[in-house]
């Protein structure tokens, strides 16, 4: 048996089951993750498909520790962040960084754009007010920020912009794997290429690994190694991209819902 | 202007007693509307007084034959003593309990603030003053009323402001007790809506701690309710405690509005009204301040 590669980020087994209302009236479960495997190889990017509310964003959830799985293994470089202690598992998570669909929601309306920056270097405890401020403008500025911006709220950007204020806050901690959930999702289409351009020379740059969350097939075969298909909280197939753009129907490429796309993309991957 | 209209509007004047005293003529009464201006017209008597408030004379007081703008202020500084100590612990108590209640949702802490909130709401400031009274009277741990002891009278300093600090206990507790349960849910329910923001969510991701994340991320989120909140606190600080005061016998607005009411002692109700009304305009005036200085979405403008 050939060694398995060393996988940037993997899910083992992840079960995840959300309980809502009170013991005593209208308790719901709705099972969004079950048994989930997922290998994120180091350097690439793996795209995240499927339908709404197959449970992409709940198993980004799991990834980045906001939410807690029921069952199963998370992996960050070899190492399962379930037999690490708290005050390790925490520093182990800053490896892992998400970000937001809605990156005007997703940032603190009341902090500048600088202060939104450093912020997580200021958790870290171990850089000067200075340093701080350096690294904070020069990733504003290597994602297109200007640093002159910096006193700028969330409010005086534009959309893009603010996606890439976003993305220099996830990168600014410097993590091995970032986690994007829908970030092209209301920007146009040559914002979407100067984002996913980007994207690709900070990959390249800084040795990092994506998981891409998204609906738009054509963006995500243009960006992505490998699709992985997923389905009713399970991952149902996964493929390179070249081979999932073949078997992808329609110049529309984009997911919808079964009624509208009938069995397509999502039902001939399933099968595959 | 409405106080004035409605007070002159009811029937009867300050010296419709002394009018029953036999002892006194029906001319020396006459004389002594003459003399306050109660024979006048109702508009010229008010643009009389409001002349005369503008210059800073608020009238003379028929009950104490006093001006009536010393008067008030002597009084209100009682009154601000009391309400002032009380704003400040309601809020020193609120703000941390209602911040964790909220960052606690549904457990233990949050159940427990909930069902102490809901006693305190539906008990009567009333039955909470004379229950402290009567708390008083058996154990004599706490004066039972008053502002200070005859004995303080001819003591130091020191000795008069510890009997002022046990005299402020019950009456100070009372108003805490009353104003806690609706800081309180304010201030939970401006806190829960701060942390289901998607900012909030966000900071979580990137690894903030959570008592960072209460403070320095949802709570100014929070503040803007909150502001607003402690401006119209700011500016109720006279009249909150206008029962208190009279059922607790502290010598503040409240027992001197009271008493003037009663006697038809026109100008001193006037005044105290308008002094409480700029009060509040004062306190929202600074919590529009507040407000600015606080929010910098409020200094900046949407460029889309």
């Amino acid at each position: 048996m050939d060694s398995a590669p060393t996988f940037a980020l993997e899910a083992r087994g992840l079960c995840k089951t959300f309980v809502r209302g009170r013991w005593w009236h209208n308790r719901l479960r709705h099972c969004a993750l079950e048994n989930v495997n997922l290998a994120l190889q180091q350097r690439t990017t793996l795209a995240l498909v499927g339908k709404s509310g197959c449970g992409k964003t709940a198993l980004a959830m799991c990834l980045v520790g906001l939410e807690q799985p029921d069952r199963g293994e998370i992996v960050l470089n070899g190492q399962s962040l379930q037999t690490l202690n708290r005050p390790s598992a925490i520093a182990a998570r800053k490896e892992v960084q998400l970000v937001f669909q809605d990156s005007g929601s997703a940032l603190n309306p009341r902090m500048s754009a600088m202060q939104i920056v450093e912020e997580p270097l200021v958790l870290c405890g171990k850089y000067s007010r200075k340093q701080r401020w350096d690294l904070a403008a020069a990733m504003m500025e290597r994602v297109g920020i200007s640093p002159k911006w910096s006193h700028r709220q969330p409010s005086e950007f534009s959309g893009g912009q603010k996606q890439r204020l976003a993305i220099a806050r996830a990168l600014v901690l410097q993590p091995k794997v970032l986690i994007m959930d829908e970030i092209f999702v209301g920007l146009d289409r040559s914002i979407q290429n100067q984002i996913a351009n980007l994207l690709m020379e900070l990959q390249q740059s800084h040795g990092l690994s994506y998981l891409c969350i998204s609906h738009n097939l054509g963006l995500v075969s243009q960006f992505a190694d490998r699709v992985a298909v997923m389905d009713k909280g399970r991952i149902v197939d996964e493929t390179s991209s070249s081979d999932f753009s073949a078997r992808a129907q329609g110049d529309s490429a984009t997911v919808s819902t079964p009624c509208q796309q009938g069995p397509s993309a999502l039902g001939t991957s399933a099968g595959a | 202007m409405l106080s004035f209209v409605f007070l002159q509007l009811a029937p009867g004047d300050f010296f419709d007693e002394m009018r029953l005293n036999p002892q006194i003529s029906p001319e020396a009464v006459a004389r002594l509307h003459r003399e306050y201006g109660l024979d006048k017209p109702l508009p010229v008597r008010y643009f009389s007084w409001l002349k005369s408030a503008a210059s800073g004379d608020w009238g003379t007081s028929f009950a104490y034959n006093a001006p009536v703008a010393p008067l008030i202020w002597s009084r209100a500084r009682n009154t601000l003593l009391l309400t002032g100590l009380s704003m400040l612990l309601c809020w020193m108590i609120a703000l941390p309990i209602g911040v964790f209640s909220a960052g606690e949702r549904h457990r233990w802490i949050d159940h427990g603030c909930s069902f102490l909130t809901s006693f305190l709401l539906v008990t009567p400031d009333l039955l909470l003053a004379l229950g402290l009274l009567w708390i008083a009277l058996r154990t004599h741990w706490f004066p039972a009323g008053g502002m200070f002891s005859l004995k303080s009278a001819h003591a130091g300093s020191v000795a008069q402001c510890r009997d002022l600090a046990f005299h402020l206990i019950a009456p100070v507790a009372v108003l805490v007790l009353g104003g806690l349960p609706v800081l309180l849910r304010h201030i939970r329910a401006a806190m829960t809506d701060a942390l289901q923001t998607p900012y909030i969510r966000a900071a979580r991701s990137h690894g903030i701690p959570y008592s960072r994340l209460l403070f320095r991320h949802a709570l100014p989120a929070a503040s803007a309710p909150l502001v607003s909140l402690f401006g119209y606190s700011l500016g109720s600080l006279l009249s909150t405690s206008l029962l208190i005061e009279v059922v607790m016998n502290w010598p503040g607005l409240g027992p001197l509005l009271l008493e003037a009411i009663l006697a038809r002692d026109v100008y001193t109700v006037i005044g105290t009204v308008m002094f409480s009304a700029l009060f509040l305009a004062g306190g929202m005036f600074v919590a529009d301040v507040l407000l600015f200085a606080t929010d910098p979405r409020i200094r900046t403008k949407d460029i889309g």
